[in-house]
């Protein structure tokens, strides 16, 4: 394997899994606290239960959220040391700060966790809102800086030098916004949908259903609520990406030819060489309604640019097919669930209902990591957006393959101990969590 | 305000490594307790971390922050030729932080729990033991910025005596904190007794890593009393650091346990501002003698400036929040 490659991989690999952790670290304190407060308010032992359970899940995924974001701030100088002497100063603003929410966040989970009957109850409550909101605040600052790389501002670049750096301008860059918000309610939208459905499945188990459809109730309203707004925020995302990388909103559907109207590429079979893509459906003008909002305008295609500077369209291309179809299965699903709540309430206690869910388990995290093959993969081989390339700011070390190597066997390792530590948390509902069950008695574990 | 930012760094070096030193020394000391007593350092030894151990080790990451939005030229090297040293630290780091959740969090209590131990205890020396390599190797001017072989460039970079010395010292420091601290954590008088005793030995060994250091250096002609002595600072930070020694086997033979903490942070922290302030501005010295200076090698003036608020600001919001989570930890049951 290549050391350029070996780079991009094991940044890529590192970062796929850190969103996970962070994600959930991000919207299950938002569930634990809406649990929590329905204990405070009815008194009722099952959400205390809830609470705790839920908030053990939050403390295995933050603490290894925390130490993969620890890596990835080191990686980024490891792997791309020339990228990270320029940028640096220059997008650092977000991390500085972002530094102060995850410590509130750490310092708030500390209270949170070892809190119960100690605190006045509702500080105590707020400590776990205050995990929530600062895992949120983290979350946006860093896809600002992300959005940085796509969207180069706050500096002058002459003669290959960076002058006149304003950080807080390149912390306000274009794009912050739309991906700051696309990617927030992908993560209520992912988080909702994992935790709403591995729910599901242990409703259809049989065991504590009473219990396990407080959690569903909790986690599916918030899944529903992101699966509906996700196509808005999409929108927004697109048309300035449309403004700002032509060139990635090309790849993204294929798009090789500039034209007037132009379709919507469905699905098909990229063929890079020959600039065509097969087997494709294609919907005429969508593209140009969706980037202009209008079904005649011009939309412009791949062959406007120097060949040199096209991403790599098929990965970007199917990337943005999966996001699209799990997006639109989510709001099937989500369509389904209104129909339920407010027109036929038995299908609440159907079992075809839940298993719905529960095959949706994933369907948020793949669309979510889909999205994120788009933005990062889109954005090459630019490292900085029209102004350094990834291959000018990789590490001069050679060997990386090993580093790759044994960066692949620890994550996929912890990923491992991480479903079989999830899995003895829910083997122990009963025990640890649900006050109904006859075998209920968290002392003795 | 490069003044600001140059204290934040150090400030949070320094909490780093009382804080986080003494999570790495609580595992380090379960590792080499006797096997009888076993279980029981590790309650204690998580009794004294608990709650606060993720904040400790946040130092780490505003360390860094500062680092790569401050100085980009010094990370930006230093991840370039401790690169191999940098990884070792930080799969010790992942490895550590998730043996640590998973033995708390684990639902069951079974056999899979002697395997987070053996992973927390050892990764609990490989963690510091690198940090001390590669804080070593950033001071005592062993990166080799010239070199033309890999082996030059990314192995002898950090691979010294006097590397491997510094790491062993900080593994000590490490133990020696984490010992100190976990006295108050006990209410038995028995306990109390042989975690006062043991504390004693890690003070002797602080003696005994810090000869070695000094041997090594005149071995291998690395000029490190010179460093130190060259300032009047460099002497009252020995001084008082050996003054506080003396007092805190005193302290430690008249039970009172809260000063002896205080005497421990004071040491560790002389000791580090004895070598820190050695090269000060300078941070990074080359094998070349080229030096990366902290009041001249920054990134931009806007950004030093904007770095320096943001800091401010984030201490306004997490200092007191911090004090009060360490307060009413202090507060909780003994064991």
């Amino acid at each position: 394997m290549d050391d350029f490659i070996a780079a991009r991989s094991q940044m890529a690999m590192s970062l796929a899994f850190h969103i996970v952790f962070s994600c959930v670290g991000m919207v299950m304190p938002f569930m634990m606290a809406i649990a929590h407060y329905k204990y405070l308010k009815t008194k009722k032992e099952i959400y205390k239960g809830l609470t705790k359970a839920w908030s053990k899940g939050v403390a295995i995924l933050f603490a290894t959220g925390a130490v993969s974001g620890t890596m990835l701030s080191f990686e980024l100088g490891l792997l791309f040391p020339k990228f990270m002497e320029h940028a640096g100063p220059i997008f650092g603003m977000p991390f500085s700060l972002e530094g102060t929410a995850f410590f509130i966040e750490a310092i708030a989970l500390g209270f949170f966790l070892y809190g119960w009957d100690k605190f006045n109850k509702w500080f105590h409550w707020i400590c776990g809102v205050i995990v929530g909101i600062s895992g949120l605040a983290s979350g946006i600052l860093v896809v600002a800086a992300n959005a940085w790389m796509n969207s180069p501002s706050g500096f002058d670049y002459i003669n290959g030098e960076y002058l006149n750096i304003d950080p807080i301008k390149a912390m306000l860059n274009e794009a912050w916004f739309s991906q700051a918000l696309h990617m927030t309610i992908a993560a209520f939208c992912a988080t909702g949908f994992a935790v709403a459905g591995l729910h599901a499945y242990l409703i259809l188990k049989g065991k504590n259903i009473n219990f396990h459809k407080e959690a569903f109730k909790i986690s599916s309203l918030l899944a529903i609520v992101a699966a509906l707004l996700a196509p808005l925020s999409g929108d927004i995302s697109a048309k300035d990406v449309a403004k700002r990388q032509p060139i990635k909103l090309a790849a993204m559907e294929a798009h090789f030819e500039t034209e007037e109207s132009a379709p919507f590429v469905l699905g098909g079979i990229v063929d890079q060489e020959n600039k065509k893509v097969d087997y494709a459906i294609k919907v005429p003008g969508v593209l140009s309604f969706l980037v202009h909002s209008d079904f005649n305008k011009e939309v412009k295609g791949l062959e406007e640019f120097p060949e040199d500077e096209w991403p790599p369209v098929p990965i970007v291309h199917y990337a943005f097919q999966t996001m699209i179809s799990f997006g639109m299965l989510m709001m099937g699903i989500a369509l389904i669930y209104l129909i339920a709540q407010f027109l036929k309430k038995e299908w609440k206690n159907k079992r075809w209902y839940y298993k719905l869910f529960m095959i949706a388990t994933p369907f948020g995290y793949i669309a979510l990591e889909a999205g994120w093959t788009v933005t990062e993969v889109g954005r090459q081989p630019w490292i900085i957006y029209g102004i350094m390339r990834t291959v000018d700011a990789v590490t001069p070390m050679p060997g990386i393959q090993y580093s790759f190597y044994i960066f692949t066997f620890v994550f996929i390792t912890l990923s491992i101990i991480l479903v079989f530590l999830m899995n003895r948390q829910i083997q122990n509902v009963a025990k640890l969590y649900d006050p109904e069950d006859p075998n209920f008695n968290p002392e003795k574990h | 305000m490069i003044y600001v930012v140059t204290a934040f760094l150090w400030v949070s070096t320094c909490l780093y490594l009382i804080l986080g030193g003494a999570d790495f020394g609580a595992g380090i000391v379960e590792l080499f307790s006797e096997k009888k007593y076993k279980n029981q350092t590790k309650k204690i030894m998580y009794n004294s971390i608990g709650p606060i151990w993720e904040a400790n080790h946040m130092w780490l990451i505003i360390a860094i922050v500062i680092l790569f939005v401050g100085f980009p030229k010094m990370y930006a090297d230093v991840s370039n030729y401790l690169h191999i040293p940098l990884v070792i630290m930080l799969l010790g780091i992942i490895a550590r932080g998730t043996s640590f959740t998973f033995r708390n969090y684990d639902a069951v209590n079974d056999k899979w729990h002697n395997l987070y131990d053996v992973i927390f205890t050892y990764s609990s020396v490989v963690t510091p033991l690198f940090l001390g390599i590669i804080s070593g190797s950033i001071v005592s001017g062993s990166i080799d910025n010239q070199a033309t072989s890999f082996q030059d460039a990314y192995i002898f970079s950090w691979l010294s005596w006097f590397n491997v010395s510094v790491g062993l010292f900080t593994v000590v420091i490490c133990s020696f904190l984490a010992s100190v601290y976990s006295i108050q954590s006990v209410n038995n008088q028995e306990d109390k007794t042989k975690l006062r005793k043991r504390a004693k030995i890690y003070t002797t060994l602080i003696f005994v890593a810090g000869g070695i250091v000094f041997a090594v250096s005149v071995w291998k002609n690395i000029p490190l009393l010179e460093w130190i002595t060259k300032q009047i600072y460099g002497y009252i930070a020995v001084s008082l650091a050996t003054i506080s020694i003396i007092a805190l086997i005193y302290s430690l033979n008249k039970k009172k346990d809260q000063l002896t903490k205080v005497y421990a942070g004071l040491i560790v922290v002389m000791i580090l501002f004895a070598v820190s302030y050695s090269h000060f501005p300078n941070l990074i010295l080359f094998k070349d003698g080229t030096k990366l200076s902290l009041l001249k090698d920054f990134g931009a003036e806007s950004t030093i400036n904007m770095l320096a608020w943001a800091l401010l600001l984030g201490s306004v919001f997490i200092l007191p929040f911090l004090f009060y989570l360490i307060y009413s930890f202090n507060q909780r049951q003994k064991i």
